[in-house]
């Protein structure tokens, strides 16, 4: 139900008492209404959802996610798949 | 794009392919509460990466889908009239009707236009003041704000020839109706990420000590998904039932508050019907009386509107993850995308359209 | 809270195909533009028609095989970024006469002018004719202009019909791919929608994206310059490179395998897609063609379209198989397998 993209604020600026601006996905712009997330600044980003920033997107938080994917199965790599079947049995997870 | 096109990584894909197979040892049915979600699974294939024990049940979280029959009804008798700009995303103008769709209300010279925002109809409002502009306000938490802000700048701006046909949908009620039905088959929701972006999390907790169920807030690229099914596998596994949020790059737990104020604002909580399910009591927002004139329901009083049920499609099965699409008597033969009985095999997320291709395929091959 | 939900009354509209209009749909070179010629016109012609109609037709007269085509050009807006109606009136038909390996030699323009029409739009329209008629190597050599009322067109509407002579050595056929032809795009693909999507009313947004229209009847002489048996050809124009493959699959009977991760898909096309939850493979394109060659002539092929500026970034997308005729089968970037089936109607952009 939900298409929403990141993208990053180019310029910001009032039109008729509302909150607008132009919003670069990669190399294609759209006009954006910032109304919901008003305190984004130019070179942030944003989720953008039928014209409107609905939340801030939280870049660390990205590229913290992505590290920890990287991370998966290193244990697995490491030591074999016996001890982390034991390892989850412990409770402890990768 | 940037912050997206990292999470279609397919060495990270397989990575966590691999970790979920790993840690399953029992059948599972996930149920992925939005259409956005299944979209992403059947577009890349997820669910045949799956381990054979992962059953994704899709979810009713498709708009398009559960816009009850009368609304689209008044949606196409509103749209027929002389003097009226009817402007709709894309995804509604396929849906059948009783009769016909918006497709063929404009074949027969009713001005019909797609839209990308609602802010755009606002716009052809303010152009055509001879004209009555209205809005298909359809969608989830996650579209209402727009809504709601484009009502709200209309009022402001004092464009009296705009109003809204509001139809909305709240997911927390629909993940309780799910549960609460007697041959329910779900362990566990993937919550939908974008309505959290604007709602925040803290409706979900009740759900999960209610109905025992692990509810993971998910994202839609690939990486997202197999994330949100990983943290699901490995509460489902040890026994927990919890929020938990994958999607934290996009979502926090209290949402957006300047989308909840406005949405407080605009609309108020109503029972809405969801076409295939039934009504569902407080599941839906209408237009608060306080935007009452710019409700399109009340402007043009459309009565008259006889909703002709077909006894044949079974969307609302299909829609409860309760038949799979190819179990219904229609699928294929009567029901077709190309010549749809209902909307889950109108929309591109519906679970009818999707099985429909991927039955083909088991089909015909060797 | 809710009583337990009423799984029995579920509810669903009647049939939906029983509208007795045109619709929006009936023009998207989808699935219900195939119906409409299949069920509709086809048997309203009756027994004068060619049940074989394709993109052109091919005539045996004295001797030559001669390659007839039409195409009426109604796109809006008229201008858009990288091109005008008039380029793709001139391109699209000398290109449905390079598909079946003919080379262009005449060409009609008949105009369907809305009355209020600016001049100078026209104008530049006819220009855009006459350039795009020169590159192409093609003469302009007889025409007609009809004036409908205001309000009752778009502007201007194009139609183009050409002549041309097909190659004596080619034999380019749809029905002619085979099970273990490669299938090969001739660069860049989803350019010419976005192009024209951008600047369309409702839906504009910012990019570099240029229309790629441009006549492919050198890249095709290149091609069979090669000698190698080239088997079929098809631009695809509306409803995308997904159009196009599912068209060749029905038609020659085979299943088609594609692997996302060869398409060649630019980043602004990607993402502007991305934007309106569009599928490039769906999204139209002008100045492009899919080529379907034996395998053990594909390399020579290829390497004649790599040489020729409109051929530059060739590359192999899939191939034909056995398995599934009439399907077409992507490979996900995961490993995963979808059905690319045809588009129904037009394809729209989507909230979900």
């Amino acid at each position: 139900m939900c298409l929403a993209v990141p993208g990053r604020i180019l310029r910001v600026e009032d039109r008729d008492g509302t909150l607008m601006s132009v919003v670069d996905f990669g190399g294609v712009q759209k006009e954006v209404c910032l109304q919901y997330v008003p305190d984004a600044d130019v070179g942030e980003y944003v989720v953008v959802h039928v014209g409107f920033a609905i939340q801030r997107l939280d870049e660390e938080s990205a590229m913290r996610t992505l590290a920890e994917f990287e991370h998966l199965g290193v244990l697995a790599e490491e030591f074999g798949d016996g001890f982390e079947i034991a390892a989850r049995q412990a409770g402890v997870t990768p | 794009m940037k912050y997206l096109d990292e999470f279609s990584d397919p060495d990270l894909a397989a990575k966590l392919i691999a970790e979920i197979k790993a840690i399953t040892t029992r059948r599972w049915a996930i149920m992925e509460v939005c259409g956005g979600q299944t979209h992403s699974i059947i577009r890349h294939g997820i669910d045949q990466l799956l381990p054979e024990q992962i059953e994704m049940i899709h979810g009713p979280g498709c708009p398009v889908c559960v816009t009850p029959l009368e609304i689209i009804d008044k949606a196409l008798d509103i749209a027929a009239r002389p003097g009226v700009v009817f402007c709709s995303f894309g995804d509604m103008l396929r849906v059948p009707g009783s009769d016909e769709d918006l497709f063929g209300i404009k074949s027969r010279g009713g001005d019909v236009r797609v839209v990308y925002s609602p802010l755009d109809a606002l716009t052809i409002a303010k152009a055509n003041p001879d004209k009555q502009v209205v809005f298909f306000g359809i969608g989830f938490e996650t579209t209402a704000p727009a809504n709601a802000m484009t009502v709200f700048q209309a009022k402001r701006q004092g464009v009296e020839n705009f109003s809204l046909l509001v139809s909305h949908v709240l997911v927390p009620p629909a993940v309780a109706a799910i549960m609460e039905s007697p041959v329910c088959r779900v362990q566990a929701f993937l919550a939908a990420g974008h309505v959290c972006s604007v709602m925040g999390t803290d409706e979900y907790p009740p759900l999960c000590e209610r109905y025992r169920v692990p509810i993971v807030v998910t994202g839609f690229e690939p990486l997202d998904i197999l994330e949100g099914i990983r943290r699901t596998v490995a509460q489902l596994e040890s026994g927990r039932h919890e929020l938990e949020n994958a999607y934290t790059r996009a979502v926090c737990a209290e949402g957006n508050p300047a989308a909840k104020r406005m949405l407080a604002d605009v609309f108020e909580v109503t029972d809405r019907a969801w076409r295939g399910i039934g009504t569902i009591p407080s599941s839906g927002w209408r237009l608060s009386p306080a935007y009452r004139d710019y409700d399109a329901e009340h402007r043009f009083s459309v009565t008259g509107i006889h909703t002709e049920e077909s006894k044949v499609c079974r969307s609302g099965e299909v829609l409860q993850g309760l038949i799979k699409p190819h179990e219904c008597e229609a699928f294929g033969g009567q029901c077709t995308p190309r010549n749809p009985l209902g909307a889950t095999m109108v929309s591109s997320e519906g679970a009818c359209a999707a099985y429909y291709l991927y039955r083909r395929l088991e089909v015909t091959s060797v | 809270m809710s009583d337990a939900v009423d799984v029995q009354s579920w509810v669903c509209p009647l049939p939906l195909r029983n509208s007795p209009n045109v619709v929006m749909g009936h023009g998207g070179g989808g699935a219900m533009s195939a119906e409409l010629i299949e069920h509709l016109f086809l048997p309203a012609f009756g027994p004068a028609a060619d049940a074989a109609m394709g993109d052109s037709a091919v005539l045996e007269v004295g001797g030559v095989r001669l390659a007839f085509s039409t195409d009426s050009y109604v796109v809006k807006p008229i201008v858009f970024p990288g091109g005008t109606i008039g380029d793709l009136a001139v391109n699209g038909t000398v290109n449905d006469l390079a598909m079946a390996g003919a080379q262009p030699m005449v060409l009609s323009t008949a105009f369907i002018l809305e009355e209020g029409t600016a001049l100078d739009e026209l104008a530049l329209v006819a220009q855009a004719i006459g350039t795009a008629a020169l590159a192409a190597g093609v003469r302009l050599v007889t025409g007609d202009t009809k004036v409908v009322d205001a309000g009752h067109g778009d502007g201007v509407y194009v139609n183009t019909a050409g002549i041309g002579i097909v190659d004596a050595r080619a034999d380019i056929r749809p029905q002619r791919a085979a099970v273990g032809d490669v299938v090969i795009a001739s660069g860049d693909i989803g350019v010419h929608g976005v192009a024209v999507m951008s600047c369309r009313d409702g839906l504009e947004f910012g990019t570099t994206v240029t229309s790629d229209t441009a006549a492919l009847n050198g890249l095709v002489a290149a091609m069979i310059d090669t000698g190698v048996d080239v088997h079929a050809l098809r631009d695809p124009t509306r409803g995308g490179v997904a159009a196009t493959l599912n068209e060749i699959a029905k038609t020659a009977g085979v299943g088609i395998a594609v692997d996302e991760r060869l398409l060649p898909i630019p980043a602004e096309v990607r993402d502007a897609c991305g934007l309106l939850g569009l599928d490039p493979l769906y999204v139209a394109n002008e100045g492009k063609l899919i080529a379907f060659v034996p395998s053990d002539g594909a390399e020579r092929v290829l390497a004649a379209m790599r040489e020729h500026p409109l051929g530059a970034r060739s590359v192999v997308i899939g191939s034909c198989v056995a398995e599934h005729p009439g399907i077409v089968v992507a490979r996900t970037g995961l490993g995963g397998n979808r059905v690319v089936d045809l588009p129904i109607g037009e394809q729209l952009p989507r909230i979900c």
